[in-house]
């Protein structure tokens, strides 16, 4: 498996200029599932143009935060309103969700074949989806079926289906968790790379993800749940794991792990 | 697909059959052998040739005809909440009725031509693919709308380029179905009342005790159904080569 190191591609002048993602603030005032509350004013910033991670145990309501940003379930206020935000967001969630029935290099397009581009933008687009398939090591691997690839690679083409949307705030639901730890690390480092600027949600259950790629991270506790934090690490992502300012924030990161956990079992 | 295990079954029952004929003495009458019915298919080629072909032409239609309806009632079942809620229910009871009751009323109604088998089979066919493409476009993979959806996808484009092609599977299982069935709507239908067909020929030769050419017929009828859903299930199966590999296997 090779992921390439150095860009193999050189950006043509039509590719579009790298996106700056807007700042995006979501608010729950008040949210039960199965009459169990789960949201009490609860308030996230996403600031504009960076990583904001999220963390805590499974069943928080992490993915549900995410997905009332996303539009996908109602109860919250979203700022920028969803109208305003129709056509910015992208999703990357936890299966790979391609259709088994569309080669790779479809799939990668599905969102410009589902809203329906002239037969020329197609054209252009298809060739930007070789690029990317290139960029996340599947070259020439356009026409091949999904069906023979194995989890990773499906998760590049799943990376590449979002980057190809060109969408300013990308939301990312747990994207790496299926994968072994070195293909995980190539695809954060290559999509701390590819979505630089962009306003990012990345929902995780792994620190050390958190703090290669994260701007500012979230642990999420309790119930209802509330936001402890944010722990904001320095430098640029994607940090080296071995540096040992982010181990010491790994492990302040799993004192508040665990500190949440036993808020939780205590309750 | 080898056809050494058919063909050892087919042989099998065919032997036992006149074992049977042979050792109990019964009177050709009531039960003829494999090789008088062979004799006999063969001196009425002609005969069954011509009523064969309006049969065929009777499934073929009611097929094509039960499928289409079938398939384009689950599109409108799926796409609108209000047809959910009034044509569901009038679809149910439809199924409830009886259909070979519906016979002579069909046959009065649409005459003793092609129309009142059609008609007959289209019934019978109808509901099947109805409720499997149905089910099939419900079931679709809720992530994959859900990815639609944040992709501002137009919901036609999401009907069209998801859900349908996530749901020929399920089709495919509805149009097997289909073609199994289909002939017994076409074959009740010559019964109640026609001028022609394999039903027609069946219970004329029933009646003149000639029950070796009612056998043929049968012989005729199951051989036209059973490639009918050979080339279903072969259609079907090009469809959807993406399925998962389990269901190929299990095959």
């Amino acid at each position: 498996m090779q992921i390439s190191q150095a860009p193999p591609v050189v950006r043509s002048p039509e590719e579009p200029p790298r996106l700056l993602g807007p700042e995006v603030e979501v608010e729950v005032p008040h949210l039960v599932y199965g009459g169990r509350p789960v949201f009490q004013d609860l308030r996230l910033r996403l600031p504009a143009g960076k990583w904001t991670c999220l963390l805590g145990p499974s069943g928080v309501g992490k993915t549900s935060l995410l997905r009332l940003i996303a539009g996908l379930e109602a109860g919250a206020v979203v700022r920028p309103d969803p109208g305003r935000l129709v056509g910015k967001i992208a999703l990357m969630a936890q299966q790979d969700l391609l259709l088994p029935w569309l080669n790779v290099r479809d799939n990668v397009l599905l969102g410009h074949r589902l809203r329906g581009r002239s037969r020329d933008a197609m054209k252009v687009l298809a060739a930007e989806a070789d690029a990317l398939l290139a960029r996340v090591g599947l070259a020439g691997k356009g026409d091949a079926s999904p069906l023979v690839f194995s989890g990773g690679m499906r998760q590049r083409v799943a990376l590449a289906r979002t980057l190809i949307e060109h969408r300013p705030v990308v939301l990312m639901d747990e994207p790496f968790s299926a994968l072994d730890a070195v293909t995980r690390h190539r695809l954060q480092d290559l999509a701390a790379e590819l979505l630089a600027d962009r306003t990012v949600l990345l929902v995780t259950h792994h620190p050390l993800e958190a703090i290669r790629l994260g701007h500012r991270i979230w642990v999420m506790a309790g119930n209802p749940a509330k936001l402890r934090g944010p722990i904001e690490p320095s430098g640029p992502t994607p940090r080296d794991p071995a540096d040992p300012g982010a181990i010491r924030l790994q492990s302040d990161l799993m004192k508040e792990l665990l500190a949440s956990a036993e808020l939780v079992e205590t309750q | 697909m080898s056809l050494f295990r058919p063909a050892v079954t087919a042989v099998g029952l065919l032997c036992s059959w006149q074992l049977v004929v042979w050792l109990s003495g019964v009177p050709p009458f009531i039960l003829p052998g494999p090789l008088t019915v062979a004799l006999a298919g063969w001196r009425n080629l002609h005969l069954l040739a011509e009523h064969a072909a309006t049969t065929g032409l009777e499934i073929v239609l009611g097929l094509l005809i039960g499928s289409l309806i079938g398939a384009l009632a689950a599109l409108v079942l799926v796409s609108s909440a209000p047809a959910r809620r009034w044509l569901l229910p009038v679809l149910v009871i439809s199924q409830a009725l009886p259909v070979f009751a519906l016979a002579p009323l069909l046959v009065l109604w649409l005459g003793y031509g092609l129309l009142s088998k059609v008609a007959m089979a289209v019934l019978i066919i109808f509901f099947p693919v109805t409720l499997a493409f149905f089910d099939g476009l419900r079931r679709t993979e809720r992530g994959w709308l859900e990815l639609a959806r944040v992709m501002d996808a137009p919901p036609l484009a999401v009907l069209r380029q998801i859900r349908v092609p996530a749901s020929l599977p399920a089709l495919g299982s509805g149009l097997r179905v289909a073609a199994a069935v289909a002939p017994i709507g076409a074959v009740v239908g010559e019964w109640v009342g026609s001028s022609g067909g394999l039903g027609y020929l069946m219970l004329h030769a029933n009646a003149r005790m000639q029950v070796d050419l009612l056998f043929a017929a049968l012989v005729v009828l199951s051989a036209m159904a059973l490639s009918l859903w050979w080339l279903v299930d072969r259609v079907m199966t090009r469809f959807n080569r993406w399925q998962p590999a389990s269901y190929q296997t299990n095959r």
